[in-house]
């Protein structure tokens, strides 16, 4: 586990004295003290860092109240019990003790209320944002949108389905892993726009202390600044159906040309993309790259062997529209059916991707159309 | 005593009718009382065993014995039974037994709404079953159920979930509107309500709470329907809704439903702690007042479940504070009952453990949810296991604890035996460890970064999630311990004097044990 600490960089306050008595309650000898984390991170940010503290100042009065009230309590236990022969008293109300135990709190929560309030006034100030970024959720991914660079991408668990059915070794990352990370400048502050597209998720980065609802046709603000380069991660924090133990959030931080390298490679690449639509694609070709597409964006709900879930999500295999009628068959991915699962993926992906996947679902599982479907045919949809 | 016993023996003919129909048909507090107890002793076991396939399923990360849909089917369905069959019916089944006992009334106020009260559910929980069987699987939307999740991509099974929850609730307003009827038209005389024991107030409180808030549920998933079947978009942003108006709505009526779930349980408590403390409950009044003003609080903090939904600041400001203010009152409770130990001469037999575990463990719970109060703090526990093992400090030792509590203080009254001290005993230390393994864990895993409501976990959550999975399942099988020793209780055992517990004070101890089927046809009196 110290390397996965490495790799996310997460500083972690180890203050609990809790943490050597329960470990002298538990530990199995094979298991590493870093397992048994207790705490909230300190994080990476000025924010994180003053959550923190509301954090423990909140948690040591806790402390403090328990140890009065119960230490009372188990005095009285212990010393007032009939079997050491006891003689009940006889108050049973006292006006002064109980408005002294009702200021008391009463001023102890105000003196708590002020901080929290100035930290969460600090957390409410999206302005003076440097970078703007739209964060999309979708079942069962995220969507970021560079909203001044123009960059535009998805970001999947990349972990294989092999460790999560147990048949491989699970890593390090297991289950915080994406295939695109969302890429950070340090030092900069930046702020997230955050809505969904379907259901309402939640983006969450712990060392950020950054937990904002992602809600379709509504827009939420967050905003972070990141001192540390490192790698951070998070997950979904809003139950989003099926698969929403399987949507991690994973955030690379840069300095700043590290930063400004990757958004110029991110460019050249969208470019070499854009080309690509143009080219003459074979069946085999687009095959390939559909079956990736596939897997990615659609086997959640159809499966992978094309077969659906049973009065959730249907059967590709066999379909009468994913081996007859073409034109709904594009029509419904491109534009996706209101009301249901079946999302919109015309501005999902480009075209050579939904011809991609399209051709893929009318070739794969004995479907065997040996149509084609052509990026130029998905434009031509689309311009209708 | 003794006049007051006379009536009694002059009704000893008239017993319960014979058979099933004495249940079908029964008008009886008790009887009723007795099948709302069984019932949710059912339902108890029942939202236990789908809690241990979440905890299975949970022992080590990977999935091995459920796939994600099915487990988020066991989540919501374990929630949605635990509340709606487990903890409310018993509290009204305590209140059935109880009340007319304690404020020397002959029964409920309304006794065939009463029986109707109860039959409706064995059908509302059959229904909310069934939809396991059906095709797409059962509710999957969490027992919070927040749209568009449970509207536009529920499952079909939807609309039987909406129907079985409208008969819940109809059960809960008639129990609540019975409730209320007893205590304010049927107290003997002389018992004005400042004299009312405090398991009368806690209910009598909880009871228009729950008339206050069943409605908003109603309602709330009447409109989920509309969207559903009818083409309205209350909940759906597309048609000029909004999801986050569902959230509203379920947790204005969420939050005061939390308290209806533990103000009887302080109740409970109030009564526990006096009679094996010998003494006097302390600081009767400011109890009294003290319920009134959670109850009252309840109402403006829902708001508080939704921290991070992008309320606009003033409104996240507010519903920090007075949900800050809901542990002054809660404070007040808790010392109360430690004074009231205080200087006592206090012996424990398992009623008072399970008392005693509930104001540990419910302070515990209280503690974390001033923690979850403080909003900044909240962005990082909100929907995590923190969130999860706050609330199960409260529900579980918290309500169940309560529960558990109060059968055994009754058990006598009821059966006319004693149960057996020494497995009550053994009964209570299982599940005090159990549920400690079980939730304490949770803490650190929320903290740590653990979401709530996932079936599978990233690798350093694993050790705890280990722990938590064999406590769950510890605590588990101990209530089949209670079980045997409820029903070893029904059967025999040494015979219950009308007062077994030397401290107790109130009503229900005047009359003999087992209580006789008809009690207080002649008022007693107070003064
Ligand atoms: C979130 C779950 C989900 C995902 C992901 C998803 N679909 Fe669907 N899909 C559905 C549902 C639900 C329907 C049925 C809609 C209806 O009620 O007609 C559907 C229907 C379809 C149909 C029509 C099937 C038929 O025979 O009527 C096609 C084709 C289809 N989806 C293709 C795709 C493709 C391609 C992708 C990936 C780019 C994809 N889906 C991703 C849920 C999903
Ligand atoms: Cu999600």
């Amino acid at each position: 586990m110290d390397t996965l600490r490495d790799i996310g960089g997460r500083p972690h306050a180890q203050g609990l004295p809790c943490k050597a008595f329960v470990l002298l309650l538990w530990a199995p000898p094979s298991i590493s003290f870093a397992d048994w984390e207790l705490n909230m991170p300190v994080g990476v940010t000025e924010i994180s860092e003053s959550v923190y503290s509301l954090h423990m100042t909140i948690f040591w009065i806790c402390v403090v109240i328990a140890l009065i009230v119960f230490g009372i309590m188990f005095w009285s236990i212990f010393h007032h019990r009939k079997s050491k022969g006891a003689k009940p008293a006889e108050f049973h109300e006292s006006t002064t003790v109980e408005i002294i135990w009702t200021i008391i709190p009463l001023l102890i929560l105000v003196g708590m209320a002020v901080p929290a309030t100035a930290t969460l006034r600090q957390m409410y100030d999206t302005s003076e944002a440097e970078v703007d970024i739209q964060i999309t959720g979708y079942q069962w991914k995220w969507r970021y949108q560079y909203l001044n660079e123009e960059i535009d991408f998805f970001s999947n668990l990349s972990t294989p389905k092999e460790q999560i059915q147990n048949q491989a070794e699970k890593t390090d990352t297991y289950l915080l892993e994406v295939d695109n990370p969302l890429v950070l400048p340090v030092g900069k502050k930046v702020r997230f726009l955050l809505t969904s597209n379907d259901v309402i998720h939640s983006w969450w980065i712990p060392d950020f202390a950054v937990k904002k609802d992602a809600i379709p046709g509504f827009i939420n603000e967050a905003w972070t600044k990141i001192d540390k380069p490192g790698t951070y991660r998070g997950q979904c924090a809003e139950l989003c159906g099926k698969d929403h133990g399987f949507m991690p959030i994973v955030v690379v931080a840069m300095n700043d040309n590290d930063y400004s390298a990757w958004v110029a490679q991110q460019q050249a690449a969208k470019q070499a993309k854009a080309a690509s639509a143009e080219k003459e694609w074979t069946l085999a070709e687009l095959m390939t790259k559909g079956e990736q597409v596939y897997n990615t964006a659609c086997a959640a709900c159809h499966q992978a062997n094309g077969m659906g879930i049973p009065g959730a999500f249907p059967a590709l295999k066999g379909s009468v529209m994913a081996t007859q009628d073409k034109a709904a068959h594009i029509n419904i991915v491109l534009n996706g059916k209101a009301g249901t699962a079946m999302a919109a993926y015309g501005g999902q992906f480009d075209a050579v991707d939904l011809a991609a996947v399209i051709t893929y679902e009318r070739n794969a599982w004995g479907n065997d159309t040996k149509e084609m479907v052509t990026p130029q045919e998905i434009k031509q949809a689309r311009g209708q | 005593m003794n006049d007051m016993t006379q009536p009694e023996l002059m009704h000893g003919h008239h017993g319960p009718a014979q058979g099933i129909t004495r249940w079908l048909y029964t008008t009886n507090h008790k009887d009723i009382g007795t099948l709302y107890l069984w019932f949710s002793f059912a339902m108890f076991l029942i939202g236990g065993c789908m809690a241990l396939v979440i905890r299975s399923e949970l022992f080590q990360p990977g999935l091995q014995l459920v796939q994600p849909e099915f487990f988020n089917q066991m989540t919501t369905m374990h929630g949605l039974i635990m509340v709606f069959g487990a903890v409310m019916p018993a509290f009204v089944g305590l209140a059935n037994w109880m009340i007319p006992l304690m404020v020397g009334a002959p029964d409920m106020a309304l006794p065939r709404m009463n029986n109707l009260g109860f039959w409706i559910l064995p059908f509302a929980f059959a229904m909310l079953l069934s939809t396991l069987l059906m095709e797409g699987g059962g509710p999957n939307f969490g027992w919070t159920f927040y749209a568009p999740l449970s509207t536009t991509y529920a499952p079909p099974s939807v609309t039987f979930f909406i129907f079985s929850v409208h008969m819940m609730g109809i059960s809960s307003i008639m129990g609540a509107i019975n409730v209320i009827a007893t205590i304010l038209n049927m107290r003997a005389p002389g018992m004005t309500m400042m004299k009312m024991p405090l398991f009368v107030w806690t209910w009598l409180i909880t009871a228009f709470l729950l008339i206050a808030v069943m409605p908003v549920l109603a309602g709330v998933i009447t409109m989920m329907l509309m969207d559903i079947h009818f083409g309205t978009s209350f909940f759906d942003a597309g048609g000029g809704g909004d999801p986050v108006l569902f959230q509203h709505l379920f947790w204005f009526f969420g939050h005061p439903e939390v308290y209806i779930m533990i103000l009887p349980a302080f109740g409970i408590i109030s009564h526990i702690v006096p009679t094996f403390s010998r003494k006097r409950l302390f600081g009767y009044a400011s109890m009294v007042y003290a319920t009134a003003s959670i109850a009252l609080l309840s109402f403006v903090v829902w708001a508080h479940h939704m921290f991070t939904v992008g309320l606009p600041l003033a409104g996240e400001l507010f519903f920090m504070y007075s949900t800050m203010l809901i542990a002054v009152p809660t404070g007040v409770k808790v010392f109360n009952w430690v004074s009231t130990m205080f200087r006592g001469a206090i012996s424990f037999e398992t009623p008072m453990l399970f008392a005693i575990g509930f104001i540990v463990l419910f302070t515990i719970g209280g503690f974390s949810g001033l923690m979850l109060a403080i909003s900044p703090a909240d962005f990082q526990y909100h929907d995590t296991y923190f969130v999860v093992a706050h609330f199960h400090y409260v529900l579980v030792p918290g309500a169940v604890f309560s529960i558990i509590a109060g059968a055994y203080y009754w058990l006598p009254k009821w059966t006319g035996h004693m149960y057996n001290e020494r497995l009550g005993q053994w009964h209570f230390w299982l599940s005090m460890i159990g549920v400690n393994l079980t939730f304490f864990p949770m803490h650190f895993i929320g903290l740590a970064g653990m979401p709530r409501r996932i079936p599978d976990y990233a690798l350093q959550f694993a050790d705890f999630n280990m722990i938590a999975s064999i406590g769950g399942f510890m605590f588990g099988f101990s209530q089949l311990l209670f079980l045997y020793i409820v029903i070893k209780c029904i059967k025999g055992g040494e015979k219950a004097e009308a007062k077994p517990w030397e401290g107790a004070e109130g009503l229900e101890w005047q009359v003999a044990s087992p209580a006789p089927y008809h009690t207080f046809a002649q008022p007693p009196r107070i003064d």
